[in-house]
């Protein structure tokens, strides 16, 4: 039986983790993640997970730790934040290439530069090209459920990568909400067991792990990450299913909000998502035809399928809570634009830069949003990329 | 929905009493959001932290800027940060004072709506023992937010300070104590003031 | 699979599809079927008759590439030596020859 609670994001994933029991935790502290590996160890202490919990001198070592013991052929977590995740940087390749299942909880914050602690995507979105499966959380229920799916995504045989089960720091990792939390048997039986089929630590079979790859092998490594990538797009798919039929809440690759006759939309990732769903619904309420898309799955990117929600959206606002700097947007913005190329031409696009370093968004500035885009219909010139909610 | 905004001192206890907050109106059923607003930890700066408190599910994650009711845990807070900025005309203004009623009124001339004062320093020290303004500031927040009546109250904080001082049991009772005095003692400062 | 299926599955020419994922290379000693003896540009030559059989040269050899068979040195395994003549630079009786590839005949 499942039962209602009220926690915080960080608590929520704690929970995961502790019905997960996974046989390996290695971390490092940093904010907003820093209660994660608190609560694991305060799990492990009172004897309720028998999971090897490593306290690493750095995120250097608690990615290199889950990819040994990853390797070794057990099930190995971290968690991590911002220059924490920075840290972990090659790692992170390594962990990808190698096709080890590891899973991170991300806790977004905004990579420094200048140093700030609240939350952007810059840290994941540095990660994006790293080979992993990222998966973003609107709330602690959407983070509590991610987490019990990842492994499940991760192990699969056509697939064998790591996720990351990102959400916004702060704003869901340090909020209560209430929550569904699942029993530790249903939630379990879900996650099922890791049995690998060639890990280190077999007897019966040896094994050499991260080899090096001369020319002759290094593109057709890649080709093969690129295919795993791929097949997790049916994964997610199924294991989401599987998941809304076991307990009743079900996922896609995306969401998409009062989509069907929208003209306006906007797209974005985390915890705004729900700020966003209370504007379209005043702006429903006015007769405005408002919708929003929200991306749960980043990798892999479901292009196609973003192509066919946007036909028949006039004007689209691509919302990135971090910016590439590239002088055109943000990675998002770079994304679904292509997405959108050639398949559902004719969109008016701005790309909007908000939330960095925390700053807040309100239903006004989505209001302020889908008022431009309105505009852009009618004729006003859209802006490829502004920044919202800055002091101009 | 209602939306409740604390303000208080870095270590003063005002983030813990929005999450008390928020466990309190979760027994009732109600959907609840408590969270500060967060930033470097610096004992004694003025902090925020937030309540919502509603019975469909809550979707918002911006702070608030239109509460219905403001908590100061510091009154020493009134002079340097606008507290009741953005409160709605007809929100409720909790303060943790011992000043004279017409002080504090003089305080916020503009204000439509209800301003209350608690002695929470005052009470927490008869009761509990010690300075500790969060019990019953949380009984006042109660009060005013009308999300339980006063019986089912005191029967959830009983349950919940039978709890939390299984090991020290000595405390539930002035605990219950202040949240029994704090409930009976809010009341609208005009109304005070004019029976003086 | 075999050592050796593995080592004849996955080389040069294998398209992605035969690739392990994270090339994971299955079977230990492999390197017995990696016939590593043609970077050889530099011979050893054995001359048997003056060999005195005190096994100096064994354990330098980094390829493993001289057989021993009861406390006796056999001849080179030209499968997988490099050439690289530590073995004539320990050998303190001159046993060892070091010729250009190709020129084995001439000793």
């Amino acid at each position: 039986m499942s039962r209602k609670d009220r926690m915080s994001g960080n608590q929520a994933i704690a929970v995961a983790i502790r019905q997960i029991n996974p046989d390996v935790i290695a971390a490092f502290p940093i904010t907003p993640s820093t209660e994660i590996p608190q609560y694991v160890s305060a799990f492990k202490a009172d004897g309720l997970i028998d999971t090897e919990f490593i306290a690493v001198e750095s995120e250097h070592s608690a990615m290199s730790a889950c990819i040994g013991a990853s390797a070794a052929g057990v099930r190995a977590m971290t968690a991590t934040s911002s220059a924490g995740m920075a840290l972990m940087y090659e790692l992170l390749y390594v962990a990808a290439s190698d096709r080890l299942p590891i899973v991170m909880a991300a806790v977004n914050r905004a990579l420094t530069g200048p140093i700030n602690i609240n939350a952007d995507h810059s840290d994941s979105m540095g990660a994006k090209d790293s080979g992993w499966i990222q998966i973003y959380s609107e709330n602690a229920q959407e983070a509590y459920d991610n987490m019990l799916m990842a492994h499940r995504i991760a192990e699969h045989p056509d697939v064998l990568l790591p996720v990351m089960i990102c959400q916004d720091g702060f704003i869901t990792s340090h909020a209560i909400e209430n929550i569904v939390i699942e029993d530790d048997e249903s939630a379990r039986a879900f996650t099922g067991e890791y049995n690998p089929a060639k890990h280190l630590l077999n007897p019966k079979e040896s094994l050499g792990v991260g080899p090096y790859s001369v020319s002759a092998f290094y593109m057709e490594m890649k080709r093969s990450q690129f295919e795993a990538m791929n097949n997790a797009r049916k994964v997610i798919r199924d294991v989401s299913e599987d998941f809304a039929k076991r307990m009743g809440r079900s996922y896609g690759m995306f969401e998409a909000y009062r989509m069907e006759d929208a003209e306006t939309a906007v797209l974005l990732m985390g915890s705004s998502a729900g700020t966003g769903k209370d504007a379209v619904d005043a702006l429903r309420e006015k007769g405005v035809k408002a919708g929003l898309v929200k991306l749960r799955v980043f990798r892999p990117f479901p292009a196609e399928e973003l192509a066919t929600v946007f036909r028949g959206v006039k004007a689209l606002g691509i919302m990135d809570k971090c910016d590439g700097f590239s002088g055109n947007g943000g990675p998002l913005g770079a994304e679904v634009r292509a997405a959108l190329y050639g398949k559902s031409d004719g969109i008016k696009t701005c790309n909007y830069i908000f939330g960095l370093g925390g700053r807040d968004i309100k239903v006004e500035d989505f209001r302020v949003i889908f008022g431009e885009l309105k505009d852009g219909i009618d004729g006003k010139p859209l802006p490829d990329c502004r920044y919202i909610g800055v002091r101009g | 929905m209602i939306e409740i905004r604390w303000h208080g001192r870095g270590g003063q206890g005002a983030k813990t009493a929005a999450l008390l907050l928020a466990d309190a109106a979760f027994e009732t059923g109600l959907y609840v959001q408590g969270f500060p607003e967060y930033g470097p930890e610096r004992m004694g700066a003025p902090i925020t932290a937030y309540n919502r408190l509603s019975e469909s599910p809550i979707r918002v994650h911006s702070n608030i800027y239109d509460p219905d009711i403001v908590v100061v845990v510091d009154e020493t807070l009134l002079k340097s940060v606008d507290v009741a900025a953005g409160l709605k005309e007809t929100g409720k203004l909790l303060i943790n004072t011992n000043s004279e009623p017409e002080s504090v009124l003089k305080a916020f001339p503009g204000f439509k709506g209800s301003i209350y004062a608690i002695d929470a320093a005052d009470i927490s020290r008869r009761t509990i023992g010690r300075n500790l303004p969060n019990t019953p500031l949380l009984s006042a927040v109660v009060k005013l937010s009308g999300i339980m009546d006063e019986e089912s109250f005191f029967e959830n904080m009983k349950k919940a300070f039978r709890e939390k001082f299984s090991h020290k049991t000595e405390m539930i009772d002035g605990n219950m104590n202040a949240v029994r005095e704090a409930w009976a003692s809010v009341v609208p400062l005009n109304e005070v003031a004019a029976r003086n | 699979m075999t050592k050796e299926n593995m080592m004849r599955m996955i080389n040069e020419t294998s398209s992605w599809r035969e690739i392990t994922a994270g090339g994971f290379v299955y079977g230990e000693g492999n390197s017995e079927f990696f016939n590593t003896g043609d970077w050889r540009v530099r011979t050893p030559v054995w001359d048997e008759s003056k060999c005195k059989q005190c096994l100096l040269c064994y354990p330098v050899c980094p390829d493993s590439s001289i057989p021993a068979k009861n406390g006796k040195r056999l001849d080179f395994d030209f499968d997988h030596c490099k050439g690289c003549a530590i073995c004539a630079r320990v050998c303190p009786f001159g046993a060892i020859a070091v010729v250009a590839a190709g020129e084995e005949d001439a000793q």
